[in-house]
């Protein structure tokens, strides 16, 4: 368990988190609290601001209607894989939920250029053979490129082949900040968080 | 069936339909892994193992001529046993412990990295060493130390699959590269230190579901099950730690058996032991044995029969023969039919004194020597795990061999705890005085104090019609290298000086070498990238690529 990445054992969803805090975890060090609802609202939201007074509490909603707005009305799908299956345009989620917070995440879903890894930053590469390569790049040197293009190929290229070399600041990702509501928003973050990479 | 079920069935459908074996390499183009010499597309470039390349563009007049194009740095410690594969014009290798990465062939820039984290629980006798990858689809494929069964992405290198092979904690871990037939995942398991119980497997490559199981321990009521007595079987050993091969007009898959447990101590274990220090002719859709043939009945001296076996068509006194060639472990050099396993020949390659030939029928006869005796070859053997090759324009079997090697066993009583090594004694080398350093599994550090009075290293190659050696090259310090031969009669091999040799592979003569400075202790491979052709080879933490200078 890791309170402040919120990487939790036995909950997912806020309401989740609310159930332990009341009930304990028999066996374990972790006894029930008598808390008020309002204690409890309290607690949670400093857990979700990641033990920050100053931070946003970001709201953990059901990670299974998560999955369908994933999957359908969000359509994040059509760009990410989860587990290696899928496309291979952005990059995949299989276990973005071991290695980011839920205010990383929420930060990533309203403001997805603000937020995008630069080596992520989708690129456009004219060829000196006339050729032009859009992709996203998986590392770079001094002399070559390597990514993955638009139609799934890995691809290494020297940069003496290449006329034009334009690394794009905008994100290929939609804002979700007004085309889902907040509670879907913490659906979603709550799907995300439950993927936490292949589980043998 | 309720609606969640109904949805949860639609959707295990639809991750069936969206894995692709048909996807960059289909099993069509393994199987004409020859027609595309540009490729090293499995462990040792094709079905039949020869590890022999069609490309042409480096030969004996320009080999000196060859640069360093590029060098991959291990990211780890220890040696690093991976034989790259190379598909249109990526490289995929694993390094310590089971690590991916894919790479440019051309440049060594890295594409991605997959790291897999080893379960606490793995034990393995000899190093934390992986083999490499297998490919089909658009699915790379790893066996772990902690014998799990991983698919990934080979664009992402994200896992898509994880399958548990056997439990690590009782010693069944995994090294080697797996074989991809038709639409399955071969693989086998190591641990024979720990007694385990051995066992080759075939994985649905779309779900790494298992589609059969052969045991190289037979247990009760199956054939060769009374060639071990009372419950030694149980903890009979048998690992299979190096890649088979593939014979797709016969569907025979052939694997090389490793050492029954515990290793040193037969009287534990009375019998001849199958199918261990064997090679076992598995039917490539159901695992059936249709034909074994063991090299050393139930062995003393820790010779296990890992060796790739080599598969060759060619005349065999007065016809033409399907033909395998197996350089042991034990010293001998054999031909087997590989159609039936019929022992064809038998010659030692070195100096052998545990066996004086063979009967009629091909078995072994042996000479065991007093306690406290040498025995030729010695524990690490004549040669072992590191690949052969065969040029069939030479017509020549290639192979690292130990030479002048010998060691002093001694027998233990020893109790089976699982988990825990199960060795039944030991052993030391034959050297000049109690005080001189050896060899043993890995090199001891750059100053050779060990010289070759403990044993050397050679290059030998082999006439399979004869067993005559035609050629032989010699090396001070012993050998781990594996070997590659060319359409233009080259020879690339190593050693443990870090030495990388180009040799005529007709006289045995010295082109070209590099002093790379790290121990090889796997075989080069060679493929080609926009018209140029590369030699790659890893030397202690490096892999390195060679090319002619432009």
């Amino acid at each position: 368990v890791d309170l402040r990445r919120g990487r939790f054992k036995r909950a997912a969803s806020d309401e989740d988190l609310a159930r332990v805090i009341g009930a304990g975890v028999p066996g374990t060090g972790m006894p029930p609290f008598a808390l008020q609802p309002a204690e409890i609202s309290g607690v949670l939201a400093f857990i979700r601001a990641g033990f920050d007074p100053a931070g946003t509490a970001v709201k953990v909603g059901d990670p299974e209607r998560g999955r369908a707005l994933f999957h359908g009305k969000a359509r994040c799908a059509t760009c990410h894989s989860t587990g290696g299956l899928g496309p291979r345009l952005a990059p995949d989620l299989g276990d973005v939920g071991a290695a980011r917070t839920p205010g990383s995440l929420q930060r990533t879903l309203l403001d997805p250029t603000a937020a995008m890894l630069p080596i992520n930053r989708p690129v456009r590469i004219a060829l000196r053979d006339g050729a032009t390569i859009r992709g996203r790049r998986l590392n770079e040197d001094t002399y070559s490129v390597q990514l993955i293009t638009d139609d799934e190929r890995l691809l290494s290229i020297a940069k003496t082949d290449v006329r034009e070399y334009e690394v794009g600041k905008t994100s290929p990702m939609p804002s979700y900040a007004t085309s889902l509501t907040p509670d879907e928003l913490s659906d979603v973050i709550a799907y995300l968080l439950s993927l936490k990479g292949l589980q043998p | 069936m309720t609606k969640p079920m109904q949805w949860a069935a639609l959707l295990i459908l639809l991750v069936l339909a969206s894995y692709r074996l048909d996807g960059q390499v289909t099993f069509n183009r393994l199987l004409r892994a020859a027609e595309e010499p540009q490729n090293w597309l499995t462990y040792s470039g094709g079905y039949s193992s020869q590890r022999y390349t069609l490309l042409a563009q480096i030969d004996p007049s320009n080999v000196k001529d060859l640069e360093q194009k590029w060098v991959l740095q291990n990211q780890v410690y220890g040696a690093w046993q991976s034989s790259p594969i190379v598909v249109d014009g990526v490289m995929y290798v694993t390094e310590r412990p089971n690590d991916v990465l894919a790479l440019d062939a051309k440049t060594g820039r890295v594409f991605w990295i997959y790291r897999y984290t080893v379960s606490p629980d793995q034990r393995v006798c000899c190093g934390a060493n992986n083999r490499g990858v297998a490919i089909l689809g658009d699915t790379l494929f790893m066996a772990t130390l902690d014998a799990h069964l991983v698919a990934l992405d080979t664009r992402t290198g994200r896992p898509l699959w994880n399958v548990a092979l056997g439990d690590p904690k009782v010693g069944y871990s995994m090294t080697l590269s797996p074989l991809i037939i038709k639409d399955k995942v071969v693989v086998g398991v190591g641990g024979g230190e720990y007694g385990i119980r051995g066992f080759v497997t075939a994985h649905d490559a779309r779900s790494g579901k298992e589609a059969w199981r052969f045991y190289t321990i037979p247990g009760p009521g199956e054939p060769g099950h009374d060639t071990w007595s009372g419950d030694a079987w149980k903890t009979g050993g048998g690992s299979v730690w190096v890649t088979g091969s593939y014979d797709p007009v016969l569907n025979l898959t052939y694997w090389g058996v490793g050492n029954p447990g515990p290793d040193w101590n037969p009287d534990q274990r009375p019998g001849d032991n199958l199918y261990t220090d064997s090679v076992v002719a598995l039917d490539a859709d159901t695992g059936a044995l249709k034909w074994h043939y063991q090299f050393t009945p139930n062995d003393r001296y820790d010779y296990d029969s890992v060796q790739v076996p080599v598969l060759v068509d060619m005349n065999w006194r007065g016809g033409p023969a399907k033909l395998m060639l197996w350089a042991n472990r034990n010293g001998f050099f054999y031909v087997l039919d590989r159609v039936n396993g019929r022992f064809l020949s038998g010659t030692p390659f070195g100096k052998v004194n545990w066996a004086s030939g063979f009967d009629e029928a091909g078995r072994p006869i042996q000479t065991p020597q007093p306690a406290g005796a040498p025995t030729w070859p010695g524990n690490q053997g004549a040669t072992n795990w590191y690949s052969p090759s065969y040029s069939p324009r030479t017509e020549l079997f290639y192979v690292s061999a130990w030479l002048n090697y010998a060691t002093i066993y001694r027998k233990e009583e020893v109790s089976y705890q699982p988990g825990r090594n199960f060795s039944g004694g030991g052993f030391r080398v034959l050297a000049p005085n109690p005080d001189a350093p050896t060899i043993g599994i890995g090199r001891r550090g750059p100053i050779n104090n060990w010289t070759d009075e403990v044993g050397h290293g050679a290059i030998l190659a082999l006439d399979p019609r004869t067993g005559e050696q035609k050629w032989k090259f010699d090396q001070f310090d012993v050998t781990d290298s594996g070997i590659l031969t060319t359409a233009t009669d080259l020879l690339f091999t190593g050693g443990r000086e870090g030495y990388f040799h180009a040799l005529d592979a007709r006289t045995g003569a010295l082109l070209w070498k590099a002093s790379l400075g790290g121990q090889i202790v796997n075989g080069p491979i060679s493929y080609q990238v926009d018209g140029k052709q590369y030699v790659s080879v890893i030397s202690g933490n490096s892999l390195v690529t060679f090319a002619l200078r432009n």
